[in-house]
Formats: structure tokens, C-alpha cells, sequence
């Protein structure tokens, strides 16, 4: 056996290992809802939000859409079997009154956020960044309301929007998702807890940039957020979802709906920095990330841009995708995602061009490593209205170690003669030439991989906002580094 | 500096050298030379430490210390620089970040400080005008689309920046047009010093004209059967590898 070969995959074996930092649970009091879903559940569910009549039916009718399907089965994935009926539906941290500052807080809750690095309190403020901050179902205070409400600018929670905004949550929720879109939206329309509702009036540019922080807790509970961004005409908006969850052993299930709608002449760009529990090294645990996230561009000349990097998750299915709908309208989607272990990925996005010169672009950055699967699932395409339009499609994949898979499944339909539609596609691996380069250069393997793999997703990382770039470049060390030395 | 004793090196069971023993004095440059296949490039690589050779025999003592028992970037970090054949490329990765990860790597296991961002440009500004280098070639990615004559050169830049004590350059020359080859040998001559050394490995003589070997080997069928002074150069020059071959017979 070759010893170069042997010495290079224990250490890459050993970097694409390490112990997930965020491994820890916080004993609060829960209060949740017994296992199972059923109509009872969902009522139980909104009532406990205290929602008005017309959320309530919205969540029975796909609850009862959801009863008729059945879970789609045409990805390159192996899912066990998931019991529907093991799971809590919902958890609440118990509190005792309504919270007006953060000194009513429970404690224990502030020292989850602490040892998350979440801080809630002047530093935050000082960087500029609006934390609403998602505890398992339930939404923490939020900060900066007052500050934004100035500009007239909404971002609260969903639930908390529910209430105070129905009217705009009665007008775009299910607009872009609808409830029987899928199996998985239709779970979540029945039973989704909390998550972001962002709101930007015509004309705004948000100073800051928004962000929202996830937690799943208890065992068992799935984790049906809710986001729903709308950008009035004019307006811009940079929102970051950035999620960390705990070691456990049972699964647990994360079903989202994002929804953006961005109207004439408005910006959106949505940026993920996902670091979900992946499951040990043996690929037992670990999160599903089952996720539909879907954008708009309703008016002319609007632009939505997804940029994502995923790390995490034992199984991530998503696709981040966008409906061209107004002429000359932009769609990006950036996106780094590694798997490593046992993880598993099927991921993409999907393209729909309606307006004439609309034009989209896709950047996809694949690591596999380990035993992992990785695949790029894509969907371009070009109506027959879309004269003009345009795509550039660029799909990489990286391999690190020979046990692991990258996969593409590239879909085009252009329905009309003047657009023009552009698909690259390679696959790669680290060689032995690069390393040996490296460490002759007096830098040791792991620290090359590092430096390899963060050159090869660059152009993604550069299109985070600062205060995530920092954060993702973290990711991708941790996710790739191990105890070597 | 550098102690070579009959050492013996196979690939996939095949030998490849078969008792090399040379020795390098700090301040010396030595020029080896040999014909294609003889085992000039895999000499270099061993020395680096490329473990896709296996020493069967012998020993390398590099300053006092087991060379062979001192993994890749050890031994460069001792101060063993190879500026290579074939320059790899590595896309996404600035020469800028690469060098700055490699000099302070050095540092640290020197036991000081890494570089700050400002000292560490400071550095390669000092060092790109040493070795005439361009601007522009340092902040394009590792290798990526250079031509043979800027990987050369930026072999040279590298050098330069990581101030090695014993630098091996495989083939240096290899196509190269007469300008490039002039500044590469510039380079590695202002980068003498009389504390470090280097090996030149070449099939031709026209480089050692511009760098001047004290030394000159001729490795052939792995091993080094002839040394001499820089003259000797010009004698294969004339007359051929054939001419070493046949002494060889003659002496059997």
C-alpha cells in the first residue's frame, strides 16, 4: 500500500472530523404539546399562539391537504423512514409574563444565547445588527424594533406579526409557497411554530443587516419556522439566517418556508450560514433539513439573491429557487455546500424566467467528503414569455478522499428562441501534487486542505455579507478540520 | 550542510538510484547533470521528502539531523527549499495568502511571531524587487494560467521569500527563452548567501554559465560516477553523455 496515499487519507480523514462545538442542551423549563399530529395538534398549536380565526383555517386546510400526500421519493437520498407521529409539535419555553427588556429574560435563556455567541445585548447593537432570536418555537424579545420602526420598517416575529400586522400576513403568506406545494410546506402550513416576518416600505433601504438565530432543543421536536420578507417598490432589504443546534441522538426534523416577495425596483438578498448538527461520526443523528424557500420578483427590474453555506444537517434538501415574474428582474443563487461522514445532500435551485430580459445566476460550490453524498439539482427555466432572457450556470464539485459522491442533475427547458442559457459544470479533487506542493512549502496538509478548499468556495464567501464571511470561512475550517498533531 | 551516504531509492519496486553519496558545504552551489530517466528529479524529490519513494538504504544527514525521519513541511521548515519541474497549480488560492500561510508557518516553528498583514506586504514588495518580478503576478492564484516561464519565475519569487538554506532546483531552465533565463539566474544569484546552498539540476550547460557551479556531478544509471569543476560542464557539452558511458565501459 502507498504511504503517501495512506498518510494523506488518515489526515484527511482526520481533518473532515471534529467534534461539533455547539454540542450542549439547556435545561429550561419546557412546556410542550403531547407526541403525535393530529387536528387536535394544530388547534392546540394555535390556540396556545392565541392566532386569529383565519390563521387557524389556513393551517387546518393544509393540514388536511398535507393527509393526502405522500413524501416525494425522486431524490438522490436515503431517508429512513419518518414517524410523523413521534415527534412534539410544539415547545415553548415556559414564562410567566409578557417581557418588556431583556433584564426579564430567563437567565438560563441568556446563557444559551451566550454560549451560542449570540449576545443580546449592547455589543450587538454597537456592530449594527438586529438579532430576532428564535428559542425552539417561541420567539425571544426582539431588539431594535424601535430603531427600525422609525424607517417604518416591520421585523418581528411571525407570530408576533400574526397579530400585529394581519393584514400583510393575510395578503403574501402562501403567495409563493402555497400550502400544497409540497409535502413538506404543507406540514409545515399546518404546524409551523415561529420565525421572521420582515416588512420594508417602498423606497427604504434597511441600514442594518437582519438577522435571525435558530435553536431546536427538546428531543423529537421538528422545527417548522416560518420567514416571510416583503421588499415595497424601491426598497432594499440584506437579511442573514444563521442556525447552531445541540448533539442528540434521535433526529430531528426542520421543515421551513422562506418566502420573499420583492416588488418594482426592489433588493433582497437573503444570505444562510447553516451549521446544523450533522450526526456523529457514524451518521447516526444529526438534523433533516427538509426546506422550501422560494423568492419573487413580482415587479420589474426587482432583484432576489440566495447565498447560502451549508454545512451541516445529516440530510439537507432544498432548493432556494425564484420566480423571474417582472421584466428585466435578477435571480442569484450562491451556494457552498459540504457533506461530510455519512451526510447527505440534494440541493439546488430552481430558475423560472417569466419577464422578458430577466436574467439569473448560479454559482454552486459542492464538497464531498468522507462517506458523504453530495448532488446539485437544478431547474432553468425559460417560458415563452421570457424573451431575452439569460442564464449563467456554473456548477462545481469538489472531492476530498475517494469514498465519497458528488452528483449533477442539471434541468434546462427553454421554451422561447432568444434566450440564452449557459451550463459549466467540473469536478475536482485535492491531488497529491497540490498537498506535496504545500507541505514542501512548509504548510502541513490539514492547514493546506484549509487553504485549498476556502480558495475553491471564494467566490461564494465573497458574496456573504462581512459579518458573515467571517463566520462561513470559520464553518468550513471546522467542518474540514479535525484533531490532527 | 548536506550529507548524502550511498543511498538507494526504489519506485513500485523498481531502483532508481543505486548508492548515491555526494556531500554540500554551506556556501557551495553544485550542479548535477545526466541524462533523461537517470534519476536527477527523483534525487530532488527525496531530499524534499516525497513519500512515493521508497529509501532502501543509506542516509541523508541535513545540519547534524536524520533528514529521512522528518516529514515534507519539517524539512522545509529546517530551510529545504525545491523549486520544482513542474510547478502545480492550485486555483482560488493567492500567491499573496499562500506565501503569507507558508513564511509564518516557518516562523512559528522558529519560535517567532508570525508577520503582521503590513510587515508581510512590506516583505514581498523587498522580495518581488529582488528577483524582478511583476505586481500583477501575486495577486493571481497559485500557478494558475501562468506560462512555463512565470511558474519558473515565481519558483524563484517563493525562494526568495522563504530565504531557504539549501534550495534544490529541478530543471529551472526548462522552457525558458534567454530573457527569462536570465532573470531566474539573477534571482537565485542574489539570493546567495555564504551560509546557504544550492543544487542545480539541468541537461544543459547554458544555465551554468549564468549560474556558476563550483561543482559539477553527472549522475548516470543511478548513480554519480563523475565529478568535476565547472569545466566539466562544458566537456559534456561537447562531447555527450555517451562519452561518460563509455569511460564507464572502458573502467569495467
Amino acid at each position: 500500500m502507498n504511504t503517501t496515499e495512506d498518510k494523506n487519507t488518515k489526515i484527511i480523514d482526520d481533518v473532515t472530523q471534529s467534534d461539533y462545538k455547539y454540542g450542549f442542551v439547556t435545561d429550561l423549563e419546557m412546556e410542550m404539546a403531547p407526541k403525535g399530529l393530529n387536528e387536535d395538534t394544530v388547534r392546540y398549536i394555535s390556540a396556545k399562539k392565541q392566532e386569529p380565526e383565519f390563521m387557524l383555517e389556513f393551517r387546518l386546510k393544509a393540514f388536511k391537504k398535507w393527509q393526502t400526500m405522500k413524501m416525494p421519493e425522486w431524490a438522490h437520498l436515503e431517508i429512513p423512514p419518518i414517524d410523523y407521529q413521534d415527534i412534539y409539535y410544539y415547545a415553548a419555553p415556559k414564562q410567566k409574563k409578557e417581557l418588556k427588556s431583556l433584564d426579564e429574560v430567563d437567565p438560563e435563556l441568556l446563557k444559551t444565547f451566550d454560549k451560542l455567541g449570540i449576545s443580546l445585548d449592547e455589543q450587538k447593537k454597537l456592530s449594527g445588527v438586529a438579532v430576532d432570536a428564535v428559542f425552539d418555537s417561541v420567539s425571544v424579545k426582539t431588539t431594535f424594533s424601535a430603531l427600525l420602526q422609525e424607517q417604518g420598517i416591520i421585523f418581528c416575529s411571525f407570530s408576533e406579526a400574526v397579530r400585529e400586522h394581519p393584514e400583510l400576513v393575510k395578503k403574501y403568506m402562501g403567495s409563493v409557497v402555497p400550502y400544497g406545494d409540497n409535502y413538506f410546506a404543507a406540514l409545515n402550513s399546518a404546524v409551523f411554530s415561529d420565525g421572521s416576518f420582515c416588512y420594508i416600505p417602498k423606497g427604504v433601504r434597511c441600514p442594518i443587516e437582519l438577522s435571525t438565530y435558530f435553536r431546536i432543543n427538546t428531543a423529537n421536536t421538528g422545527q417548522f419556522e416560518r420567514t416571510l420578507i416583503i421588499a415595497d417598490e424601491g426598497s432594499y432589504v440584506s437579511y442573514m439566517e444563521g442556525c447552531t443546534a445541540p448533539q442528540r441522538d434521535e433526529n430531528q426534523l426542520h421543515a421551513a418556508i422562506v418566502e420573499i416577495i420583492a416588488m418594482e425596483n426592489a433588493e433582497v438578498k437573503y444570505s444562510t450560514v447553516q451549521n446544523w448538527y450533522p450526526g456523529d461520526k457514524n451518521g447516526k443523528g444529526g438534523i433533516y433539513n427538509f426546506v422550501t424557500k422560494r423568492g419573487i420578483c413580482k415587479g420589474d427590474n426587482s432583484k432576489i439573491s440566495w447565498t447560502q453555506v451549508e454545512t451541516g444537517s445529516a440530510i439537507t434538501w432544498k432548493y432556494p429557487s425564484l420566480i423571474l415574474k417582472g421584466d428585466n428582474s435578477i435571480g442569484e443563487f450562491y451556494s457552498v455546500a459540504v457533506t461530510n461522514n455519512y451526510q447527505q445532500a440534494d440541493t439546488g435551485t430552481k430558475m423560472i424566467h417569466l419577464g422578458k430580459n430577466s436574467k439569473s445566476t448560479v454559482i454552486s460550490k459542492g464538497i464531498s467528503a468522507g462517506f458523504s453524498n453530495n448532488s446539485y439539482r437544478g431547474l432553468i427555466k425559460m417560458t415563452k414569455y421570457a424573451t431575452g432572457s439569460r442564464n449563467f450556470t456554473q456548477c462545481d464539485s469538489l472531492l476530498l478522499g475517494d469514498k465519497c459522491g458528488a452528483h449533477t442533475f442539471p434541468y434546462i427547458q427553454v421554451e422561447n428562441k432568444s434566450s440564452i442559457a449557459e451550463h459549466e459544470a467540473t469536478t475536482s479533487k485535492i491531488s497529491d501534487d497540490q498537498l506535496f506542493y504545500c507541505n514542501q512549502r512548509g504548510i502541513n496538509t490539514e492547514k493546506a486542505i484549509g487553504l485549498i478548499v476556502n480558495g475553491y468556495a471564494k467566490e461564494v464567501l465573497n458574496k456573504l455579507p462581512m459579518e458573515f464571511a467571517v463566520e462561513a470561512q470559520k464553518l468550513l475550517s471546522i467542518s474540514l478540520e479535525g484533531s490532527v498533531g | 550542510m548536506l550529507q548524502i551516504k550511498n543511498l538507494k531509492v526504489s519506485i513500485n519496486e523498481k531502483e532508481i538510484l543505486k548508492g548515491v553519496n555526494l556531500e554540500i558545504k554551506e556556501g557551495e552551489v553544485h550542479a548535477i547533470m545526466g541524462p533523461n530517466g537517470t534519476g536527477k528529479s527523483t534525487l530532488a524529490s527525496v531530499i524534499a521528502g516525497r513519500e512515493v519513494f521508497s529509501v532502501t538504504e543509506g542516509e541523508i544527514i541535513y545540519k547534524g539531523k536524520n533528514l529521512l525521519t522528518m516529514s515534507v513541511e519539517d524539512r522545509a521548515r529546517e530551510g529545504i527549499f525545491l523549486g520544482f519541474q513542474y510547478p502545480v497549480e492550485i486555483p482560488g488560492v493567492s500567491i499573496t495568502n499562500f506565501m503569507r500561510t507558508a513564511v509564518n508557518e516557518k516562523r512559528v516553528y522558529k519560535g517567532l511571531e508570525p508577520l503582521s498583514a503590513s510587515k508581510f506586504l512590506a516583505l514581498m514588495e523587498e522580495k518581488k524587487k529582488l528577483v524582478d518580478i511583476q505586481s500583477k503576478l501575486t495577486n493571481r492564484s497559485v500557478n494558475e494560467g501562468f506560462s512555463g516561464g512565470e511558474k519558473k519565475k515565481n519558483e524563484i519569487f517563493q525562494m526568495a521569500m522563504l530565504e531557504p538554506t539549501l534550495s534544490i532546483l529541478d530543471e529551472t531552465d526548462s522552457g525558458l527563452d534567454i530573457d527569462a533565463l536570465k532573470i531566474v539566474a539573477n534571482g537565485v544569484n542574489k539570493l546567495k548567501r555564504p551560509d546557504n546552498a544550492t543544487i542545480v539540476i539541468t541537461h544543459y550547460q547554458r544555465l551554468l554559465d549564468y549560474i556558476v557551479p563550483d561543482f559539477v556531478h553527472v549522475l548516470f544509471e543511478g548513480r554519480i560516477v563523475k565529478t568535476g569543476g565547472k569545466e566539466l560542464a562544458l566537456e559534456l557539452e561537447e562531447k555527450g553523455y555517451d562519452w561518460i558511458k563509455q569511460e564507464l565501459d572502458s573502467k569495467r
